[in-house]
């Protein structure tokens, strides 16, 4: 059987995965920040810590961000630089259909979350892009690392 | 060490496609094989370009059994997954024939057998964010793709791993609101992305097509299409996925 593992990072729980490829192309490193994610896309207002080079365990809660569900707030640590756990601090459990949507979202985010802080990408899926867009993409960071 | 590693970057379909081997080479022939591929079912399928065969057939100036030999099997394949879907893939939108929300896929996919075909086991092919893998990233080491969050594409939302995967993802980004609900003509603006994952590119393409064009209720529908999972990006930017995704 094909094993699929899916890790999730939901930008409404301001969770933010940064990979940093130009400082080492070889082996992207992971760089956790935590943000307020409620319209998705803003700035990361909270601690970040920098990929493979930090130490020590730090645990930050990030802003609660509203969603059309409900208020939503993680809290994240990160260990040794990685991702190491995730926690919903909270999230909307009103109504049959939060009930629904938290089933599928909120349980994989600790679980998932910390393969995502190990994860190495290859390739990037994403609405498509122009021949313009490509050339900021990530795929495009990714596939300079290989043409050298 | 450094793993074996041949990448192609080639600009075709008002896109960019990554060829991405990870065998030993060399692999120019496969490659100049899947690129001259790439180009052939753009001059043949592309919907901008008055001289391919799509715009031919859209005028009435061409009859299906004189076009070129691929465009019969991809209008059949589109009729068959408008049938599976209930009509949310379609191939024939207002404009008329145009059958783009499956074309890309199925193509990424070919040259992937292409690749194949010319011996390469371990490789990638990435149409414009349409991935098709083959083997292994590396010995003992599945594929990882990433999937970019349609709020702000330098950023990773979720990553899929696996072996002979392919992941698709229709949404708005860049192109805008490009993809109609086929039941109103409206359109469809009820997800900011949709990705799928299953087998096959082709499939993957257009069911992320369908999704998209039907909104939060395709979850449902995808968690029971054997062999295919989804993650599907909220308005909202929520995430939810389907339970086969959660590893």
């Amino acid at each position: 059987m094909r094993r699929v593992i899916l890790a999730v990072l939901s930008t409404a729980t301001g969770l933010i995965l940064l990979l940093s490829f130009k400082t080492h192309p070889s082996t992207p490193g992971a760089a956790v920040s935590t943000g307020t994610g409620g319209g998705g896309g803003s700035d990361p207002t909270g601690g970040a810590s920098g990929g493979g080079s930090g130490t020590g365990t730090v645990t930050v809660t990030g802003d609660e961000a509203p969603t059309r569900y409900g208020p939503v707030q993680v809290q994240i640590t990160v260990t040794g630089g990685r991702l190491s756990d995730v926690q919903p601090v909270e999230y909307p459990q009103d109504t049959p259909r939060d009930v629904q949507i938290n089933s599928y979202a909120i349980p994989q985010l600790g679980q998932e979350a910390l393969a995502a802080g190990n994860a190495r990408i290859d390739m990037v899926s994403g609405a498509t892009y122009t021949s313009d867009g490509y050339i900021t993409s990530l795929q495009s960071a990714l596939d300079k690392a290989g043409l050298g | 060490m450094t793993a074996p590693r041949t990448v192609h970057v080639e600009p075709c379909m008002g896109t960019v496609f990554t060829i991405d081997i990870r065998d030993p080479g060399p692999w120019d022939g496969a490659v100049a094989d899947a690129v001259g591929w790439l180009h052939h079912v753009d001059a043949v399928f592309s919907t901008y370009k008055e001289g391919s065969d799509i715009s031919r057939l859209r005028r009435g100036e061409l009859a299906v059994g004189d076009a070129d030999p691929d465009v019969a099997p991809v209008l059949a394949l589109c009729e068959r997954l408008a049938d599976e879907t209930g009509g949310w893939f379609t191939a024939w939108w207002g404009a008329g024939l145009d059958p783009t929300g499956l074309v890309k896929g199925w193509a990424v996919e070919r040259a992937s057998e292409r690749l194949a075909a010319h011996g390469s086991r371990n490789h990638a092919v990435n149409g414009g964010g349409d991935v098709q893998l083959a083997g292994e990233a590396a010995p003992g080491r599945p594929w990882s793709v990433g999937i970019a969050d349609p709020f702000d594409r330098g950023r990773i939302l979720a990553t899929v791993s696996g072996r002979g995967l392919a992941v698709a993802t229709s949404g708005t980004a860049e192109r805008g609101a490009h993809i109609v609900d086929p039941h109103t003509r409206a359109p469809a603006r009820g997800l900011a992305s949709v990705s799928v994952v299953g087998p096959s590119l082709t499939r993957a393409d257009a069911y992320a097509t369908a999704a998209f064009a039907r909104g939060p209720e395709a979850l449902g529908w995808i968690a029971g299409v054997p062999g295919y999972e989804a993650l599907l990006v909220l308005p909202g930017a929520r995430v939810v996925a389907t339970p086969g995704l959660a590893a």
